[in-house]
């Protein structure tokens, strides 16, 4: 018997957020459909990972994790060049050592830092600030500038923050990362003010604050697909790439970071901790996200075999 | 909410001189102001002057200048189907022929006519024995006008019935009735129809007319209208329309909800 493929009409897309410069570009967005649904509009660009590297050498990481990462951890230029080595396509330079809790680093040691990591490898670059609002556009302000033209995504831009900015995105010519935490009217008013300020559309991503497998992950899960929904039927104030932060979420739960002794009914770490990250990611892909940041190669080369899978065209 | 803007008509008297003396300028400054006033479409009707032999040439005249003012398709608006035909020879994009009524007659000529050009349609609820009293009664003809379009083709995203609202201060007792209709009509197919409503009607010769037709407005979305010819220098209806997308959970929730709903 015949079957009738049901198809969704949609209006509307996503727009494309292109990060770097050529040769080395990243382009994320411009579907036409709900994820990988090919046969109902245009699927143009695959999810992306961006590999972590933070400017400080992070405390508390499990085995599992920093073993993908020996010797390089306290320099954040030879940590980047080991995530090229593994092939991440974007670098994603988190400033933690800017946090006052941390090392309080000044703005300028920061641009310091995210030139030299910059000039070391040929991946486009996202660089995020320590959270603190108010440290974060100083930094960012600093960066934006060190880069100027490099065509980076910069963030995370809060409603506290986004002036600063999304005033040194427009003249440094980088993307912003707008961040709300899990509130779709947020985000979509935080685009606005971000727009209002001349910052096209294609040059925001939306970070919804995505939660770990087990921690949430459906309410990041939930609001991700509503915004796309409203961005293919003509929603543009929410029609940007998603960007999710997986791996700083994934590695602080217990099931990443118990070991087999200490969770014996829980089986291998390596394989648990991995299948964690792996797992959170590619759901977020199945809600439309297109900028995953994760921490280990492992888990990447997982997320990219089920994305390859996800990417053959199924046209009816 | 689908915007039809009412102001190219020639009922106008702007744009009854206008047409008159061939003067493009009212007709781009209506076509420009009612595109930033997010209309989706412009209605183009050359009004109750022109002679019925000189409606197509002045229908193609008042389409092409709106179409080469803003990149906006057009509701062509006439009892004319010369007139009609017209406007969707030289229209470009998907137009809206308004329309025809569920007499058989009619529907022989503009059904074929929509199908032939691939454009959208509006269906009065009404026949030669004028507008129905009740919803039912609406429905029924409705039901003709979908069976019909749809064997001509049509699909049901392009059919726009219209349940027919008569002015508030001579016939009340219609209000209830096209609000059941509207719902009835969203019944009638799977996907349903598209719903519409020239909205001025509903105030002819009343006082507060913009207080009537927002209000109408929004109880008529809440039944399932989505289209409406109206007029667009009307602010607050706007913002009620904003609203209404809102409270219905068409659009998403953002503070500048009265404002994003205006941006293109």
């Amino acid at each position: 018997m015949a079957v009738t493929i049901a198809k969704e009409k949609w209006t509307s897309q996503v727009s494309e957020l292109v990060i770097g410069t050529e040769p080395n570009v990243v382009k994320v967005g411009g579907e036409a459909a709900l994820p990988f649904l090919h046969f109902e509009g245009r699927i143009p660009h695959r999810p992306v990972v961006a590999l972590e590297v933070w400017d400080m050498e992070p405390e508390g990481w499990p085995a599992v994790l920093t073993s993908a990462f020996e010797g390089v951890l306290n320099d954040p230029v030879a940590w980047a060049k080991k995530c090229e080595e593994y092939g991440a396509d974007l670098i994603c330079l988190s400033l933690l050592s800017s946090h006052p809790d941390n090392k309080n680093s000044s703005p300028a040691e920061c641009a310091a830092t995210a030139k030299a990591v910059a000039e070391a490898v040929n991946r486009p670059l996202i660089v995020v600030g320590s959270g603190v609002e108010a440290k974060d556009a100083e930094v960012i302000e600093a960066v934006g500038e060190a880069l100027s033209g490099k065509n980076c995504l910069l963030g995370c831009a809060k409603p506290e923050n986004y002036k600063t900015i999304t005033a040194t995105c427009l003249v440094h010519g980088h993307s912003i990362i707008a961040s709300s935490p899990l509130d779709i009217n947020l985000a979509k008013q935080l685009n606005i003010l971000i727009m209002e300020m001349n910052l096209a559309a294609d040059r925001i991503a939306i970070d919804p604050l995505v939660g770990a497998l087990g921690y949430g992950l459906e309410y990041a899960y939930s609001i991700m697909e509503r915004a796309r929904i409203g961005a293919l039927t003509g929603d543009k104030m929410l029609a940007m790439p998603v960007i999710c932060f997986v791996g700083q979420e994934v590695w602080k739960t217990k099931e990443a970071k118990s070991t087999a002794e200490e969770a014996p009914e829980w089986g291998d770490q390596v394989r648990r901790a991995i299948l964690w990250e792996t797992l959170t990611a590619t759901s977020f892909a199945q809600a439309g996200g297109a900028i995953m940041v994760m921490r280990h190669p492992e888990s990447m080369k997982q997320f990219r075999a089920h994305i390859a899978k996800m990417m053959e065209p199924n046209v009816y | 909410m689908i915007l039809i803007g009412e102001r190219i008509n020639g009922m106008f008297k702007d744009i009854r001189e206008a047409i008159l003396n061939r003067d493009p300028e009212p007709i781009r400054y209506w076509a420009k102001r009612q595109f930033e006033r997010c209309a989706a479409f412009l209605d183009i009707n050359t009004g109750p002057t022109v002679d019925a032999k000189d409606q197509p040439a002045v229908m193609e005249w008042l389409v092409k200048i709106a179409q080469e003012t803003v990149d906006l398709p057009c509701c062509l608006d006439s009892t004319n189907p010369e007139a009609i035909e017209a406007g969707l020879a030289v229209h470009k994009g998907k137009a809206l022929i308004n329309s025809t009524t569920a007499d058989q007659w009619k529907m022989d000529i503009y059904l074929p006519m929509a199908a032939k050009y691939g454009a959208a349609v509006i269906g009065l609820a009404m026949n030669e024995k004028g507008v129905p009293k009740s919803a039912a009664d609406r429905a029924a003809l409705a039901m003709e006008i979908v069976v019909n379009a749809d064997a001509n083709g049509i699909p049901m995203e392009d059919l726009y019935i219209d349940p027919l609202v008569l002015p508030c201060n001579v016939g009340q007792e219609h209000g209830p009735e096209v609000l059941e209709a509207l719902r009835q009509i969203k019944m009638l197919a799977d996907p349903p129809p598209k719903t519409t409503m020239g909205l001025s009607n509903v105030s002819q010769r009343c006082a507060d007319r913009h207080l009537l037709n927002r209000t109408f407005l929004v109880m008529s979305m809440a039944a399932g209208l989505d289209s409406a010819i109206v007029d667009l220098d009307d602010d607050a209806l706007l913002d009620a329309v904003a609203a209404a997308n809102i409270l219905l959970n068409k659009d998403i929730y953002c503070d500048s909800f009265t404002k994003t709903f205006r941006q293109r």
